[in-house]
């Protein structure tokens, strides 16, 4: 990749600021996990520690709609609406008193700023239609319960990866884009129907839907959930 | 050396009859396996904060079991479902089971049923401490005498 003037103004401000402007594979995927009980939430925090992720555990639908800025009640004065790090994936319990996992879900594809975010649901029970009900909302996947580690192996993978070719589908544009001014093309030329990106948004995360799971690399570990399975073949 | 092997031995003797005798599931064995040097006791964590809140929820189904004016079933049945999730989630197997059976009598809102589920309940939830409290002070004992916790494969 050929580094001009730009790139390098861009590394400098980075050592300066401790800004980490750009995605590099060794940055940690940060994951809001959402569980009322203290005994699930000391685990889920594990697994994903374990995973090499960064961890918010927080007890109600309602704190992470408080973490994530969109709690109506407290009005955030800060533009940017985050109370703290970027949320890459949130992982919540279906059966919560209050707000229950899938109105947290619901909430958060209804947000312009955060329904890009992946939405991953946890229930102790196995029950189909429940699993639809979440999947039709835009959830990524369901888990249930007791979670494994290769539950969250899995879905930590495929987020990685969709969070790596989102930057890289970024990286892409702006190289066409700083290459060939004249060349007007900001229509997408792969599945993904995100609108013309600009190179300041990288902290959006990748424009993944629920149903174009076609961009993910279909490696045996994805194809492994039963959900991942079910999306794949209601696509087609 | 030879003090630590000895140990080590009847943890991991002690492990397999915890397993053989079903007071713990598969679900055990994977928490067991994400301890590391960094956190070596966390399943012993785990099993305090869920020792605790078992404890809360047989007090409040027992209470609210007492009740002269009319028991909650609602109430009682959102602590089993509290407990069955946590002893799940930590592989408490007898205790999630008897979880299963309480929750078909509160569900026909039998109180005499329920007082039988509940004193099983608390039978299963006692043995399961104390097994696992003289698993923890084997893990301790082996550390304390320099030795590592045998670690599951």
């Amino acid at each position: 990749m050929a580094r001009n003037g730009g790139v390098a103004w861009m590394r400098t401000t980075e050592k300066i600021d401790g800004y980490d402007l750009s995605t590099s594979d060794t940055e940690e995927v940060h994951v809001l996990a959402v569980d009322d009980s203290l005994v699930d939430r000391k685990v889920i925090e594990r697994l994903l520690r374990i995973s090499s992720c960064k961890v918010t555990a927080v007890d109600s639908g309602r704190r992470a709609l408080q973490y994530l800025g969109l709690d109506e009640e407290i009005q955030k004065k800060e533009t940017n609406g985050f109370d703290g790090l970027k949320v890459d994936l949130i992982i919540t319990d279906y059966c919560m008193p209050g707000m229950t996992g899938y109105e947290l879900l619901k909430k958060v594809k209804e947000s312009s700023a955060f329904r890009e975010i992946p939405v991953v649901i946890m229930s102790s029970e196995n029950v189909i239609a429940r699993i639809d009900r979440c999947l039709e909302e835009g959830a990524e996947d369901f888990i249930v319960k007791p979670v494994k580690l290769s539950d969250v192996k899995r879905i930590i993978d495929y987020t990685t990866t969709e969070l790596r070719e989102g930057e890289q589908r970024e990286g892409a544009r702006a190289r066409r884009r700083g290459i060939n001014k004249r060349k007007q093309r900001e229509g997408d030329d792969d599945l993904s129907s995100s609108p013309p990106s600009t190179l300041s948004s990288s902290t959006s995360s990748s424009p993944s839907s629920s149903i174009q799971s076609a961009t993910a690399p279909l490696s045996p570990s994805t194809l492994d959930s039963p959900t991942r399975r079910l999306k794949m073949t209601s696509s087609e | 050396m030879d003090f630590v092997n000895q140990l080590q031995r009847k943890f991991i003797d002690y492990s397999s009859s915890l397993h053989r005798e079903g007071i713990v599931d598969d679900q055990f064995t994977q928490l067991r396996k994400l301890e590391d040097e960094n956190s070596p006791h966390f399943v012993m964590e785990v099993a305090s904060l869920f020792f605790e809140d078992c404890e809360k929820l047989i007090n409040n189904m027992a209470i609210a079991l007492e009740q002269k004016q009319g028991v909650d079933f609602k109430q009682i049945d959102e602590c089993i479902h509290q407990l069955k999730g946590s002893s799940s989630s930590i592989g408490a197997m007898r205790v999630k089971n008897a979880c299963i059976a309480f929750r078909s009598f509160s569900d026909a809102q039998n109180r005499e049923g329920c007082l039988r589920c509940l004193q099983q309940l608390s039978h299963e939830y006692s043995l399961l401490k104390n097994k696992l409290q003289t698993l923890f002070l084997l893990e301790q004992q082996i550390v304390a005498a320099g030795g590592s916790i045998p670690r599951v494969h």
